[in-house]
Formats: C-alpha cells, structure tokens, sequence
C-alpha cells in the first residue's frame, strides 16, 4: 500500500531543518526498501496554479488561499498498513518543525 | 413458531452475551466491518431458523462464527457474478485456509481487543472513536448513541460511516499494538471511556435515565479491558469510575440540585462499588509508577474511606495531588489541589493559591475556580469579594441544577 507524506512548513520553517538531516532520512528509507519518491520544493511564491474550464487553461499566481503551513516537500513510501505508514512519517525530520499529512494513494481504476 | 419459545430465549441471550465477541472475529476473518456487520445478523437469522429445528449446538459461538463466514463468502461469490471488482468473497476464501485458529477462545478475546484498539484508533476524529466504540464494541444502536450525545442520527450515522471508510481506504490495521506502540494507543483507548464515562455522569441535560446508561456502559467497558489487558492504568480508570459512580444516589437532591461533596449523604454511597474501586486502586499503585487515571483514583478513594469531610485525610489528597501535578500538570489539578489545601491549612492558604491561579489568565473563565474563590472568600467573611466571584461564576454557568446551586451560595452572602 503506497502512503504520501505531505510535509507543510511554515515559511519561516522551511530551512529549519538541514538538507545533510532531509538526505538521511531519505537514504535510510531507501536503504529499507520503503521509499519510492521524495523531494523538497521551492517556496510557495514560486508556485502556479493551472486549472480547466470549460476547456480553456486557466494559468494563476500560487495557490488561492491563503495559508500559513505550506507544502515543502513530500515522501512517497510504500508501508504494510497506516500504522507502519505513521510510524515512517513520524521519523521525517520536519516533522518536528511542521507537520506531515499521511495520505493513502487511491489506485487508479480505468 | 411461538414468540416466546425457550429456544428463542436462549437466542437472546446469546446474542446478548456473544454477538460482540462474533463480530469481532468477523471483522478478523472477513477484513471489513460492513461485511461483518451483515454475516452476524444473517447468522442469527440462520440460528434462529435453524436451533429450534436442529437443537442449540454445543459451541454456539464457534457455530455462528462459522455460519457468519458461510454467509459472507455466499454474499461475496453472489456479488462477484454482478460486479468481477468486489473482492469480499477472496478475502473470505483466504480466511477459509484459517478454520483452525477462527473460534479458540484466546484468539476471540484477541479479537475484542482488535476490535477496541481499532475503533479507538489516533488516525479517527474523537467523536468518532466514541460513536465507533458506543457502536461496534457496545452494540448501541445509531438512533441509542445519537439520543444519548444529544446528536442528530444522522450526523451520528455520518460520523460512523466516514470512521468505516478510512479504516478501509487508508487501511487502519486490525490489530493490538506492539509493546512500543501500546503506551500511546491504550491512552487514546482510556480517553474514549473516560469521556463516555463523564457524557454520562455529568448528565445536566437531556434524558437523565439515558445518559446514565453511558456511565454503566463506559464501566462495562472498563470492566473488558481490565480482562483483557493487564495494564495498570486500565485499572486505575475502571476504580476511577467505579468511586465516582458510587456517588450517584448521593450528588442530587430530590429536587434535582447539586450536592457537593461535603455535604452528601455518606450512607447513599454505594459500598460495593467502593470496595472494587479501592482494591483495583491498589493493585494498580503496586504496579510501581502510577499514571493519572491512578491517582485520580486514589484520591477518590480517600474520599471513600471517609466518614466525613472533616475525617479526610487531607494530607494524603495534597501528596496525590503532587503526584499528580509531576505526571499531568494542569491549572485545573492546580485548583483542585488549593481547595484541599483549605481543607487541611483553612479559607487564607487556599485562596492565597487560587487567587495567584487567577491572576495567571488560564483559569479566568473557568467557573469552578470563580466558585471556589467565592467560598473561601465567604469562609473567610469577605462577603463582598464572594458575591462579585459567585456573579462571575454565575455567569459563566449554563446548566441549571449548577447555576442553582451558585444562586443558594450568591443569596446567602447577600443577605
């Protein structure tokens, strides 16, 4: 079962933990077997936001609303169940700083 | 077939006695609680089809977790020739290889306690593990939990269904957590009962009979965990129920006031609810390092073994207060701690403590600690300064027994 773990920072925060501590951690989960993916993201400034409507691309400045954490990275895993998923998100470093939001991957269904 | 048949009789009490433990491995053999949910009752619709017919099997249990699965994998092999997606009925077939292990007596108690540790599980919002729990574990119905949360049964229902499909969807194992993991997890157990517990013992709205229940259902669920798990902390909240509950008679007036501790009828107090709740005290202070629900325990049952308010060993309530201030700090154990101090010290030590309390801003709208000036206040003969902490806690009071019993206090130090 594929876990994402969304990692939100506040602006401030997202250098609160070093790159060398971020790398590690990655390395440890890959080292495991239990990484598939992870990045760290630019500032939420730097983001564009695309939409569809009515077949038309629709192209913004950021996300809309205005929020204090934001996305500032992200660990895809492959965990056994939502415990085991937990277990890895609580041992991401910026976890202590942010928080982490455990998602569950929906397999597509075509 | 005769409405009250003895065969039928012992239908009911069986499902009374067992269906709980029949679902719960259920939802072990079949990995869903919905499915599990239908293959008990069609189990006992077999049985009370069948029993009165073929006679009550020997095992009764094992017979309709057996026929439950049956019908599952039915249900499922039905199902799969309309819709090549739904995988019950592999998952049924899987369970099929496991006949040896499904009806054991230790792998069922395992079960309920799965079924406790899921339902309570950190990854659910908190008024869903309540409704969870009230529903799967208790066996309450929707329309009994919604009635007795004051909730609308339909955002009752919401809440569960919501709780069923993240079980499902972010896969939210059925399992008892590890040694590492059950500090953590069994607190979030304790606190869904604890909260039960209080739905139902601080009833000042809706109807009283009702709520009670949720305090005796809250205590029967304590009772199962202590059976289960031998967790110390586990018997320091069913002690603490236990000693609160033995109370009951004696907190309410026959007009339906508040009495406060001091002033109860110690003879209403329910002896053998506070024998099991000091000996469960016990036994969970041996264990060496208690934890809050412990202490809380403790003191309780200091108050229990009193004659009176002037025969508490206040002494002893201040120690365990510190005790329980070093595991738990909170302003509210704080308060709790002053007015035994003015137990033990008089009106000036404690309200030398509440007074700095208030002055620290947590405590400001917390009516309890404005009562409890009040009091000392008018202890002390401060009649003014208690009047202005009763009109602050009046204030702050909506419940109307509570709000009567801060009334008697207001007019008496305005007379």
């Amino acid at each position: 079962m594929k876990y994402l773990c969304l990692v939100y920072l506040e602006p401030d925060k997202l250098h609160a933990v070093a790159d060398r501590e971020c790398a590690a951690c990655g390395q440890g989960l890959r080292d495991r077997g239990v990484l598939l993916a992870a990045e760290a993201l630019e500032p939420i400034e730097t983001a564009t936001t695309v939409r569809v409507r009515n077949g038309k691309m629709l192209v913004t400045d950021g996300p809309f609303a205005e929020t204090k954490e934001q996305l500032a990275g992200f660990y895809l895993v492959d965990a056994h169940d939502l415990n085991e998923a937990i277990q890895i998100a609580s041992k991401i470093p910026p976890a202590r700083e942010g928080s982490v939001e455990v998602r569950p991957v929906r397999e597509l269904n075509p | 077939m005769n409405a009250a048949s003895p065969v039928q009789d012992t239908i009911a009490t069986i499902y009374e006695s067992e269906s709980r433990r029949v679902l719960a491995t259920l939802i072990r053999l079949l990995g869903d609680f919905d499915a599990a949910e239908e293959a008990l009752h069609d189990a006992f619709r077999a049985a009370l089809e069948q029993w009165p017919l073929e006679g009550v099997p020997a095992n009764p249990r094992a017979w309709l977790v057996s026929t439950g699965r049956f019908k599952a994998i039915d249900a499922g092999r039905r199902r799969k020739r309309f819709d090549a997606l739904d995988d019950i009925g592999e998952k049924a077939d899987v369970a099929f290889i496991d006949t040896a292990a499904w009806a054991d007596d230790e792998s069922v108690e395992d079960d309920r306690l799965r079924l406790i540790f899921t339902c309570c599980h950190p990854a659910l919002a908190a008024d869903a593990q309540v409704a969870l729990t009230l529903r799967e574990v208790c066996g309450l119905t929707t329309e009994e939990i919604a009635r007795a949360f004051l909730t609308p049964a339909p955002t009752l229902a919401q809440r569960i269904v919501r709780a069923k499909a993240k079980i499902r969807d972010a896969h939210i194992p059925y399992e008892v957590p590890s040694r590492a993991e059950l500090p953590g997890r069994l607190d979030a157990v304790l606190r869904v009962i604890y909260l039960v517990f209080n739905e139902g013992y601080a009833a000042s709205s809706g109807e009283q009979v009702t709520r009670h229940d949720l305090s005796a259902e809250a205590i029967r669920l304590g009772r199962l965990l202590v059976e289960l798990l031998a967790e110390p902390e586990a018997q320091g909240l069913l002690a603490l129920m236990l000693l609160h509950d033995s109370r009951r008679a004696a907190r309410t007036s026959a007009e339906g006031d508040v009495v406060l501790l001091e002033d109860q009828d110690r003879s209403l107090w329910n002896r053998g609810q506070i024998r099991e709740g000091v000996r469960l005290v016990e036994q969970a202070l041996s264990s060496g390092r208690p934890g809050p629900y412990t202490i809380q325990a403790a003191i309780g049952a200091v108050h229990a073994e009193a004659a009176s308010t002037a025969a508490t060993d206040w002494n002893e309530i201040i120690g365990l207060y510190d005790a329980l201030l070093r595991v738990s700090p909170s302003p509210i154990v704080e308060l709790n701690r002053a007015v035994a101090v003015a137990m033990r010290d008089g009106p000036a030590a404690g309200l030398a403590i509440v007074d700095r309390l208030l002055s620290g801003g947590e405590l400001r709208d917390y009516r309890l600690a404005h009562a409890a000036r009040g009091e000392l206040c008018r202890r002390l003969g401060r009649t003014s300064d208690a009047r202005f902490s009763f009109e602050r806690a009046l204030a702050l009071t909506r419940q109307g027994p509570d709000r009567r019993l801060i009334e008697r206090r207001l007019a008496e130090v305005s007379k």
